[in-house]
């Protein structure tokens, strides 16, 4: 299987380009959170329309990595299930995230925003941790500090492999007709 | 008389837990390498494939095989001749601390699950049990580092004696079918069948300990093993749930004596990072 070289930000041309079930490889920043952060952001977004933090027209990576080892910024990096995170991407893709990563079946609500906002899911492979890890080349971290592991990091990848979960058109790697 | 103390407990831990967050059991990882090598499908021979390289990178590297390194279970077995000295679980949490800070793995615990979910930020507490054996002799360790994604998927079921064999069969299906992509396949399926409610999800748990390199002895549990496994892996789900020939590399079936009015069903999802050991204390 041939692999697509993304650069990110992932621009909307490119987020069109896709369909579900594509292997992609992504290098640029990417944003790291998930559960008790993303209630965090959504009570800091408020009404607002401009997301805080640069999140506007970037990834969030659904993750919670281990601490920096072997040389490396994290020992191991992966995607956590992407469904506990459903309650708030429809708003933060309204809000202009580009897209999400992460693991598992996504809600309908979270299919149809992805048609609307022209948004892409993509999966990367759960318990491939440390593989992905070798991917980061830095980490910096942004806010949510006391969350520890949870807090919200921009970090940067290369060649980091995915597939494409969910593209513009609402179509869904689990459920492809093959 | 053989004696457990809690230092014996606590040494444990501390030797075991780094090497099960960095090293994937041998059993686990030659059923990767074989599903690897007989997977027709595309996408699930590249994730298969980066599961094996994953398990390599983390054995070389001394890096965790997965970012959740989980939570910590404990099970002492002991046989009728050994001595338990008080309370041996009173350091558990003291040396799950110690090794989680020492080998830089994440800390994946919250202090109350409804009421302060502020991290404990050392990975306690963990969760401790007893269990006697009939058998003279056995001191033994039991220890797992539980991923949170695979438990999520994971269930207790009250089925009705007269759902029989093929209510278990349709409820481990219908479970694997629901929640395998949120679960990291191939799994390794644990199954309880029997006893009462609060003791059924405890006996899927322990039977996620049998390795996967060891044939069952019991000729029916281990035919109805098989039976689940080759229904399990002709849904055709997959590595990473994207399709492929192999959705589970093993399933462990426990039964127990049950009420006449009871069919208890207990699924507990083991991911491919099946990081658990067994200790001769």
């Amino acid at each position: 299987m041939n692999y697509k070289d993304i650069t990110l930000p992932l621009s909307k041309v490119d987020a069109r380009s896709l369909r579900a079930g594509e292997a992609c490889r992504l290098t640029g920043p990417l944003f790291t959170l998930r559960d008790a952060g993303h209630q965090r952001l959504l009570e800091e977004l408020g009404k607002s329309t401009v997301l805080p933090y640069g999140l506007s027209g970037q990834l969030i990576f659904y993750a919670g990595p281990t601490p920096e080892k072997a040389g490396r910024p994290f020992g191991a990096i992966g995607p956590t299930t992407a469904s506990r995170m459903d309650f708030a991407t429809p708003t933060l893709l309204s809000r202009g995230l580009t897209g999400t990563i992460g693991k598992g079946v996504r809600s309908e609500e979270v299919r149809q925003a992805c048609i609307d906002y022209s948004s892409v899911y993509f999966v990367a492979t759960g318990g491939a941790a440390a593989l992905l890890a070798q991917h980061v080349e830095s980490c910096e971290t942004l806010a949510y500090d006391d969350l520890g592991t949870e807090a919200l990091r921009k970090i940067t990848v290369r060649d980091f492999p995915v597939f494409v979960g969910i593209d513009t058109l609402g179509q869904c790697i689990y459920s492809l007709d093959e | 008389m053989k004696v457990v103390s809690s230092n014996t407990v606590a040494d444990a831990l501390l030797l075991y837990i780094p090497r099960l967050a960095t090293i994937l059991p041998h059993d686990v990882f030659d059923e990767l390498v074989a599903a690897r090598d007989r997977e027709t499908h595309e996408r699930a021979r590249i994730v298969l494939d980066q599961l094996v390289k994953n398990a390599q990178i983390a054995d070389a590297d001394r890096v965790p095989i997965c970012q959740d390194t989980g939570s910590v279970w404990v099970c002492l077995e002991v046989g009728p001749d050994v001595a338990i000295n008080g309370n041996v679980f009173s350091k558990v949490d003291d040396a799950v601390g110690d090794a989680y800070r020492n080998a830089k793995l994440r800390k994946s615990m919250v202090h109350d699950a409804l009421f302060d979910r502020t991290n404990t930020e050392t990975n306690a507490p963990a969760f401790c049990e007893i269990h006697f054996s009939p058998t003279p002799g056995v001191a033994r360790l039991h220890i797992m580092l539980k991923g949170g994604g695979s438990d999520n998927a994971s269930r207790v079921v009250m089925l009705t004696p007269n759902a029989g064999k093929q209510g278990v069969i349709d409820t481990v299906l219908q479970c694997v079918k629901e929640k395998a992509a949120n679960a990291c396949p191939p799994l390794v399926v644990g199954v309880g069948v029997g006893s009462t409610f609060d003791k059924v999800g405890g006996m899927a748990k322990r039977a996620l300990m049998r390795p996967l390199n060891k044939p069952t002895e019991d000729p029916q549990v281990r035919a109805f093993e098989q039976e689940l496994l080759e229904a399990i892996n002709a849904t055709g789900i997959g590595a990473g749930a994207l399709g492929g020939d192999t959705t589970a590399l093993g399933v462990r079936v426990a039964t127990a004596p049950c009420h006449i009015a009871a069919l208890p069903v207990a699924v507990n999802m083991g991911c491919s990072a099946m990081r658990r050991v067994t200790v001769e204390l």
